[in-house]
This record gives structure tokens, C-alpha cells and sequence, in this order.
């Protein structure tokens, strides 16, 4: 192993508030973040959609090549072995970072990957159940006509799709919890839709576009009491704070890894062990059996039950990593540093004349808990590609469109909406950079009296 | 590159007013009718366009929508240039359009060819917007070919 750079947690105290001075040092191990973008130094606050990495990252994915690269699972020569070592030790890492035992974490490329396999994992249940496949302990993950799948009105369309698709494979219903003109979820409805005929609940821990954490205690007890699963979508909590999936109680989970300092194209589904040995696989292939004959074939338990054909290898290496970057650092200090820069952010939005603010107002708490750091909004009469596009002319990057969220947007009146996110590496100077430049938007598009130009 | 390179004063004051936008007129007597409705599902940019053609030539070209302002304002321009012209005009201009918004910067707008269209020729330096320069384009492009049909 020969790894250089020394994260910036490893040089801090860990007791101590993570501050704009250590944000500053921390940006230095980001060089992504050190550059000019039109002119002006880089305001990077899209790390809702990814995150920038830490050269621990970077180097750790090459020392992995330059090092052990091999095919894991298969083959005795020296490297393999190193590769598996690698592999499953980062397998061990990720799935204590987020509380749960090493075979209760399945690799995926993404969180979307991550909740499709729990979908079709479920409908090839179904199938298999059907036909008498699997027997009774299969018979009941089956989902037909009479059963209902219950998810948000405010999910990600990743976290909404592969279960519009799972009701239409087996003839269940989906319902949603709907959120009221602010997006606030209907917890009283909820109470209402959720009940014996329930078999999945499957919502987000942290909304991508309203800034807020979801009552997870409140939504897991109605599901567990309903006796149906709960599948949630951690994509924007994982990396921002500290989760425990045991302690939420949850059956599944997923996140990826690309929004926590890792590279593209590696997740992680959380499933608790008696769940996932139990389920059928989603894909089939190479590495994932016991015995295979011409006609068919059986399956190893979990997780490689469901890690079918080459693996991403050095993708999971470099997501340890990453864990270990932001475990050096601290969860819960960098979840307090985001909430500080949360409200900020969403201070200085609501501030700005005609600017509308998403979700909680500042200094507001939904659920029990203050907005995390992010913050979409709508600015009145400029379009949020035009709000973007004025932003990244001054070298600041932020997030347009509907953000994964077709459905909450509508709810809200909106297609559209610009959405800052912060990380870590954010700094305050950041966030006033934002709203600065915010403030002169309206005056530019000709919807006030023209400033600057 | 600077912003107002892109954003023209003739693109703001466009996507302001948006010409030929609405349909409240009734449908040209005898005339081929078409209608189109495109979508950009990157931001959810949405435009209807209705055209009616008689005699070899576009009579009415209207439209709804809702967008960036770079996608209204090409939708009002587009009114403006396509009403009155040749359908073969009208395609020969679409074509001009395409080819500069296309070039990522190498083809300036003629304003003797694309009148107001030509101030979209810093639209072709953000190829992200491109598309939303040409949607109604495209719809117009798409309507007037079921209006001769």
C-alpha cells in the first residue's frame, strides 16, 4: 500500500466542531475543487448529485490496480487473493459504517441498481412461488392482486419506478403517502394508507430536494406493525450523517457510493441477513452459484447470492477509502457542520426577494430535525436552466431541473427547480458566493430593475 | 465567454413577450393542419406547436408551452419568421437553424438568412441548451410535415 496523502481528519481533533478552517484544509485534499470554472474560482455545491473525492480515494482505486488487481472469488494465484482480501475487507468496512453485519451488505453499481434488486428479487419470489419453487418460506415474499407496495409523493424516481414496475409485474397496487403544499409528508395519512393489505414501504431518509430527514421511527413502526418490509432509499443521509441501519429498524437500504467521496459506479444494498438468504436473485451468472447442470442451477447464500459476474472491485476499494475518509473526519461532526451550513443556505435564499425556498423555512424543524445542507429553489420569473446557467457563468455549480423528482415538483407547482448542496469540503464563503450571486439573477433576466449586467 | 453573449437582449425580450403564443385563434379556412408537442425530459421543458399550411405556405404558427427562456424566446422568433413563409422556405430556414446551433460555435447566425434567429448563435458555445433552442423548432418542423400530409 502506498498511500500519500493523509486525509485532513486524521490532522484534527476529532472532538472539535468541524469550522470554516477545517473545511478550508479539507478542500485541499479535493483537487477537483482547485481550479477556475469561467473565470472564477469553482463554488462547488452539487455534491447532492456527487460528491468531489479526496486524493486517499483516487490513490487507493490505483494502488489497487498497480497492486493487486484480480479477479475476486476465483482463481489461487497470489493477486486473487490480495483482490478478494481487498474486496471483502472493504465489504466489511462499508457495512460497519452503516451498522450492519459484512453479509448483510450486497455491492451494486449504484442505489438504483441496489433498489431494482430488491424489486425484482421480490417478483422473481412470485414467480418462483407460483411454481412451486423455493417452497413455503419463498411463498411468503409473493406479491399479487390484493397487496399493496406504499412509497412517498416526494421519492427520488429511483426509489418511485422499480415500484410502479413491481405492482405492474404481480398485480399489486401502489399507493403514496402524499406531502402537503410545502411537501410535508401526510403522517396521519399515512397511518391511514398503511395496513394489513401493505407489503412493502419504501421511501427516502433524506429528501434530495426539501433539505429534510423523514420520520423514520414513525414510518418503520407502521410498516413492522402492518407486518410489511421497509426498503429505504438512503442516498442523501449515508453520506451526510451518521445511520445506524439496525438502530432505524429498517429491511433494506441503499446508497451509493459516488455521493460519499467514491467513484461512479459502485452502491450498496443493506438487507437484513434471514431476508436476503431467503429471496431469489436478481441477476444470474458467474460467481454466484454452487452447481451448475445443463438445466439449471443452484445459488450461493448472500451476499454473493446476488453479485452475479465480475465484480466492481476496485470501485469497492476505493468506497472504504472513502469510508474511512469521512469516519476520520466524523459523521456527526460533519452532519452538525452541514446543518449549520444548511441553515445558511436556506437563510440567505429565502432572503432574496421573489426567491421561493423548498421545504423547511429557516430555522425551521420538519419531523424533529433541522434541514440538512441543501437547499432547492424557485426563482420567480427565470426559469431554473437560466438561474443555473448565470450561476456557472460566475464559477458557481449547483443542480437544475427536477432533481430525479417529476412528481414532488408537480406538487409543488414546479417542473423545475435549482437546488445547492453542500459537503464537508463547503465552506461558508461558499454559501455567500451563492447567495450573492442569487440576488443579482432576477435583475439580469429583466424580471427587476437590471443590476450589474 | 460572457453570459451576454448568450443571452442576447433580443432572447430576454422574446422570451418575455412570446409572440404567436396561445391558442385562442380559430383554425385558417381550408388549410392542412398539424400539431406536435415535444418534451425535454432533462428539465421538463414542454412546447405544443400548431401549424396550418395552405397553398405551399404556412398561414398560422402557434404555441404553447412553458421552458428556459432560451426555449421561449426560439418559440416567439419562430413565429415571427415562419408565418407567411414557403414551406420550403420554412424548411430551408430549419435547416439553417439546426446547422448553427449544431456547430458548437463555428457557424455565426446571418441576420439576412435568420433575422432574430440569429442572435441564438451563442447558444451553439452551451451544448447543453441547444435543445432547448430548437424544441419548438422541432415541433414546428414535426407539424408542418402531418400539415402537408
Amino acid at each position: 500500500m502506498a498511500l500519500v496523502s493523509i486525509p485532513a481528519g486524521l490532522r484534527t481533533v476529532q472532538e472539535a466542531r468541524l469550522d470554516d478552517s477545517e473545511a478550508e484544509r479539507i478542500r485541499r485534499d479535493f483537487p477537483a475543487l482547485d481550479q477556475e470554472v469561467n473565470g472564477h474560482p469553482l463554488v462547488y455545491l452539487d455534491s447532492g448529485a456527487t460528491s468531489q473525492k479526496p486524493r486517499s480515494v483516487l490513490e487507493a482505486e490505483q494502488d489497487f490496480y498497480e497492486s493487486r488487481n484480480a479477479a475476486v472469488h476465483r482463481g489461487a494465484h497470489e493477486l486473487a487473493v490480495r483482490a478478494t482480501d481487498a474486496y471483502e475487507d472493504a465489504r466489511a468496512k462499508v457495512a460497519a459504517f452503516v451498522g450492519a453485519e459484512t453479509e448483510e451488505l450486497v455491492w451494486t453499481s449504484n442505489a438504483t441498481e441496489a433498489i431494482n434488486l430488491v424489486a425484482y428479487a421480490l417478483s422473481n419470489a412470485s414467480a418462483w412461488a407460483e411454481r412451486g419453487r423455493g417452497g413455503a418460506e419463498l411463498a411468503r415474499f409473493a406479491l399479487g392482486a390484493g397487496d399493496e407496495i406504499v412509497v412517498t409523493e416526494l421519492e427520488h424516481h429511483a426509489n418511485l419506478i422499480p415500484w410502479q414496475e413491481l405492482a405492474f409485474r404481480t398485480g399489486a397496487a401502489l399507493r403514496y403517502i402524499p406531502v402537503d403544499d410545502a411537501g410535508r409528508l401526510d403522517l396521519a395519512e399515512a397511518a391511514r394508507i398503511i395496513g394489513p393489505r401493505t407489503r412493502i414501504l419504501a421511501f427516502s431518509h433524506a429528501s434530495n430536494v426539501l433539505g429534510t430527514v423523514s420520520p423514520v421511527g414513525d414510518l418503520v413502526e407502521l410498516a413492522h406493525r402492518a407486518g410489511a418490509l421497509v426498503v429505504l432509499d438512503a442516498c442523501q443521509s449515508v453520506p451526510h450523517m451518521p445511520v445506524d441501519v439496525k438502530a432505524l429498524g429498517v429491511d433494506f437500504a441503499a446508497f451509493s457510493g459516488h455521493k460519499m467521496l467514491a467513484p461512479t459506479g459502485i452502491g450498496a444494498l443493506y438487507g437484513r441477513a434471514e431476508l436476503l438468504d431467503a429471496l431469489p436473485p436478481f441477476l444470474v451468472g458467474g460467481s454466484m452459484i454452487t452447481k451448475v447442470t445443463m438445466e439449471r442451477a443452484e445459488y450461493l447464500p448472500a451476499p454473493q447470492r446476488f453479485e452475479a459476474g465480475t465484480q466492481r472491485i476496485s470501485q469497492a476499494v476505493a468506497l472504504a477509502a472513502a469510508v474511512d475518509y469521512l469516519s476520520e473526519t466524523g459523521m456527526a461532526r460533519i452532519a452538525a457542520r452541514e446543518a449549520e451550513l444548511g441553515a445558511r443556505l436556506a437563510e440567505g435564499v429565502a432572503a432574496i426577494d421573489g426567491v421561493r425556498l423548498l421545504g423547511p423555512a429557516p430555522g425551521e424543524q420538519w419531523y424533529g430535525h433541522a434541514r440538512f445542507g441543501l437547499a432547492a429553489f424557485d426563482v420567480d420569473g427565470v426559469h431554473a436552466h437560466d438561474v443555473g446557467q448565470y450561476l456557472d457563468s460566475r464559477g458557481i455549480a449547483v443542480r437544475v431541473g427536477h432533481h430525479c423528482a417529476q412528481p414532488l415538483h408537480r406538487r409543488l407547482g414546479l417542473t423545475a427547480s435549482t437546488r445547492a448542496s453542500a459537503y464537508l469540503y463547503t465552506t461558508e464563503a461558499d454559501v455567500d458566493a451563492l447567495v450573492a450571486t442569487l440576488a443579482e439573477v432576477r435583475g439580469y433576466f429583466g424580471v427587476t430593475a437590471k443590476v450589474g449586467a | 465567454m460572457s453570459l451576454d453573449a448568450l443571452y442576447q437582449q433580443v432572447i430576454l425580450e422574446h422570451a418575455k413577450e412570446r409572440h404567436g403564443s396561445g391558442f385562442d385563434g380559430a383554425p385558417t379556412p381550408a388549410a392542412g393542419h398539424g400539431e406536435s408537442h415535444q418534451l425535454n425530459p432533462v428539465c421538463g421543458d414542454e412546447v405544443t406547436v400548431r401549424v396550418d399550411v395552405a397553398d405551399g405556405a404556412i398561414r398560422s404558427l402557434r404555441w404553447e408551452g412553458h421552458g428556459c427562456s432560451i426555449s421561449m424566446a426560439s418559440a416567439s422568433v419562430l413565429h415571427d419568421l415562419a408565418e407567411g413563409a414557403t414551406t420550403e422556405d420554412f424548411q430551408a430556414l430549419v435547416s439553417v437553424f439546426r446547422d448553427m446551433l449544431r456547430s458548437r460555435g463555428a457557424i455565426s447566425g446571418d441576420p439576412e438568412v435568420l433575422g432574430d434567429a440569429a442572435a441564438f448563435e451563442g447558444v451553439s458555445r452551451y451544448v447543453a441548451r441547444v435543445k432547448c433552442a430548437m424544441i419548438a423548432w422541432v415541433a414546428a418542423e414535426d407539424a408542418a410535415r402531418q400539415a402537408q400530409g
